[in-house]
């Protein structure tokens, strides 16, 4: 187990949990629609995040193809609809499985290679994913597809209600992030920091690196397909736009942004960085020129992302 | 048999300019270790530097020099300025900056160009068909193209094998550490490197301007492309960048061209015309996928010194 002193990164990070549980009745009182729909979309990219975190932060395999995973949960979702086949029950778990499917065959290639040819390949990979989308011009091609009706729970829960949705998603979210530390301290998350530590070592102990690797590659990618079913639900559509390699960038953005290899890192990222967003867009049109070198700057003084950098000021 | 040859010849020219951008990648990546998503941008500012100049000279040269004049000053500014505090630093940290460079540079071209695109008309003299072989005519323009790109690399190369800087640049690619005890001044040569990668990824950029929109996210599609020639190629290896370039240039032009066609004949017409041009599109990631997997360190790595 780890045993860390408490600081203010966990601090925020309990605030952050408070604040996304209570938020829908901030909405309905304040009668602000507006903040649920955000923090919806909000938490859907957290949970993406947070299962790029597990490979990027805790597996040391920087994918920079997540984003891929988004579109074929959601293509999954959306091609179901199309064809007639509305429960959520079968929606999701296909979704599920495409993304699995799709992890395990690019890790066992990509895995072959590391470092800066690892980010690359896996961009291939997404990008692949991007033009075959690109190209179903029976599911809309490059303009995209329309989900018409949401995923059907049969009275379970249901999609179409704001708050509900909304829970939904944080739970899904709460459950992932829960499921990530279990992950990462159990013997089978030792292997694989342990893997991010010293390859070499850890296969002279007698691991088979690759294998555990996959499996852990395998697992972060079913987790963002999750995300992305959930996302084509929220925004009743899915396009090819969603795998495009700048959205594969955003991610990391949050993994890094909130701290990368620490459980809520991705949580707060996601949360800052599409706050930043919309705040910046909301003060002027170029919010990106104020984005791009902020996000310089976190680089260049901001080591460890937000949560890093509490984790320090707490320590003194 | 005429559009073999004119595909043939776009297929190179277009290798070429890949060729242009993936060289002042691989120098950047294979002597500072820094991995430039911005190198893009750069290519970009090219287009739109030229654009810009040869509009107010009114002379395409002259408008053209310049803008490789003002890319060359730009690079050196954003290395000064940025880059220099990444050297050193993780691979992550690289991509998440660059990529806020990338966000910047595109917000700051909407800001002063407008988000539409421009663009960039060509003297009568470039425009007009050249006889290549009997009957079978090219534009003068393209054809300039391969002549200038096919001059730039042998420049390159006699530029890095043969001058004293050249000889500076290999040291630091070889064993970056050395160098600066044995009394080289190695923040200036950093800095001249990433200048020369710059003003290659503005050549680029200028030279591609008449023949494409000038626009927005330009950068962004060849940047990948121009990544997937350095790794196609080895990372650090100008001539694995030289080769692969032509070869990504040759196999993605001759797929958009032939694959439609070939296709029809093993598919019903319509699924192919469905197939085709995501399978055109996703030819060289497919190559570059398949080289990853039978040599992982690319078709010509750089030796290893």
């Amino acid at each position: 187990m780890m045993k860390t002193r408490l600081n203010a990164g966990h601090l925020v990070a309990v605030l952050a949990v408070a604040g996304l549980l209570v938020l829908p009745l901030y909405s309905a009182l304040s009668g602000n629609i507006f903040v649920l729909t955000l923090f919806t979309r909000i938490v859907i990219m957290a949970l993406a995040a947070a299962s790029l975190n597990l490979i990027m932060g805790y597996g040391g395999m920087m994918s920079f193809g997540h984003a891929a995973y988004l579109g074929i949960g959601g293509y999954a979702v959306g091609i179901l609809a199309q064809e007639g086949i509305g429960s959520g029950f079968i929606q999701f778990p296909m979704a599920l499985l495409a993304s699995a499917l799709f992890a395990l065959v690019i890790g066992a290639l990509s895995l072959r290679t590391r470092g800066v040819y690892f980010i690359m390949i896996t961009l291939a990979f997404a990008q692949m994913a991007y033009y075959v989308a690109s190209g179903l011009a029976r599911y809309g091609g490059d303009d995209g597809l329309t989900i018409y009706k949401r995923s059907d729970f049969s009275g379970l829960v249901n999609l179409s209600n704001r708050v509900q949705f909304y829970y939904l998603c944080l739970a899904c979210l709460l459950l992932t992030v829960f499921l990530i530390w279990r992950i990462v301290n159990s013997r089978f998350g030792m292997v694989v920091r342990g893997l991010r530590s010293n390859e070499q070592r850890m296969q002279a102990i007698g691991f088979p690196a690759k294998r555990y690797q996959l499996v852990c590659f395998i697992i972060a990618g079913t987790l963002c397909g999750l995300a992305g079913a959930l996302l084509a639900n929220n925004t009743d559509f899915v396009s090819p736009a969603v795998m495009y390699w700048t959205r594969s960038g955003d991610l990391m953005v949050m993994v890094i942004l909130g701290g990368m290899g620490t459980l809520f890192g991705p949580l707060v990222g996601a949360i800052v960085y599409l706050l930043l967003e919309e705040l910046l867009s909301q003060i002027t049109e170029y919010w990106a020129l104020i984005m791009g070198p902020l996000l310089l700057l976190i680089v260049l003084f901001g080591r460890g992302g937000i949560m890093g950098v509490l984790g320090r000021l707490s320590r003194g | 048999m005429l559009l073999v040859v004119e595909q043939v010849l776009n297929g190179l020219q277009f290798g070429l300019l890949l060729f242009l951008l993936a060289a002042g990648l691989t120098l950047v990546f294979g002597i500072m270790d820094l991995v430039n998503l911005a190198h893009g941008s750069l290519y970009m500012m090219g287009a739109y530097f030229a654009a810009t100049f040869v509009a107010w000279t009114g002379n395409f040269v002259l408008g053209a020099i310049l803008a490789l004049g003002a890319t060359l000053v730009l690079g050196i500014v954003l290395e000064v300025v940025a880059l220099r505090h990444l050297y050193g630093r993780d691979h992550l940290d690289h991509v998440l900056a660059t990529f806020g460079l990338i966000l910047f540079f595109n917000e700051a071209v909407r800001l002063i160009w407008g988000p539409a695109g421009l663009a960039l008309q060509l003297p009568d003299w470039l425009t007009v068909p050249v006889p290549i072989l009997p009957g079978i005519h090219y534009p003068a323009y393209r054809l300039a193209i391969i002549v200038v790109a096919l001059l730039v690399a042998l420049l390159l190369y006699l530029g890095v094998m043969r001058t004293r800087i050249g000889m500076l640049i290999r040291a630091g690619a070889s064993n970056r550490e050395m160098i600066g005890p044995l009394g080289i001044n190695i923040k200036l040569l950093y800095t001249l490197v990433f200048g020369l990668g710059a003003a290659l990824a503005g050549l680029a950029g200028l030279m591609q301007a008449p023949i494409l929109t000038v626009q927005i996210g330009m950068g962004e599609n060849i940047l990948i492309l121009a990544f997937v020639v350095i790794v196609i190629g080895g990372i650090g290896s100008i001539r694995g960048a030289f080769l692969a370039a032509i070869l990504v240039g040759l196999i993605d032009t001759l797929g958009r061209a032939f694959l439609p066609n070939l296709l029809r004949q093993i598919l019903s017409s319509a699924a192919a015309s469905t197939a085709a041009p995501a399978l055109s599109s996703m030819l060289i990631y497919l190559l570059m996928a398949i080289v990853l997997v039978v040599r992982p360190e690319g078709l010509f790595p750089a030796a290893r010194r």
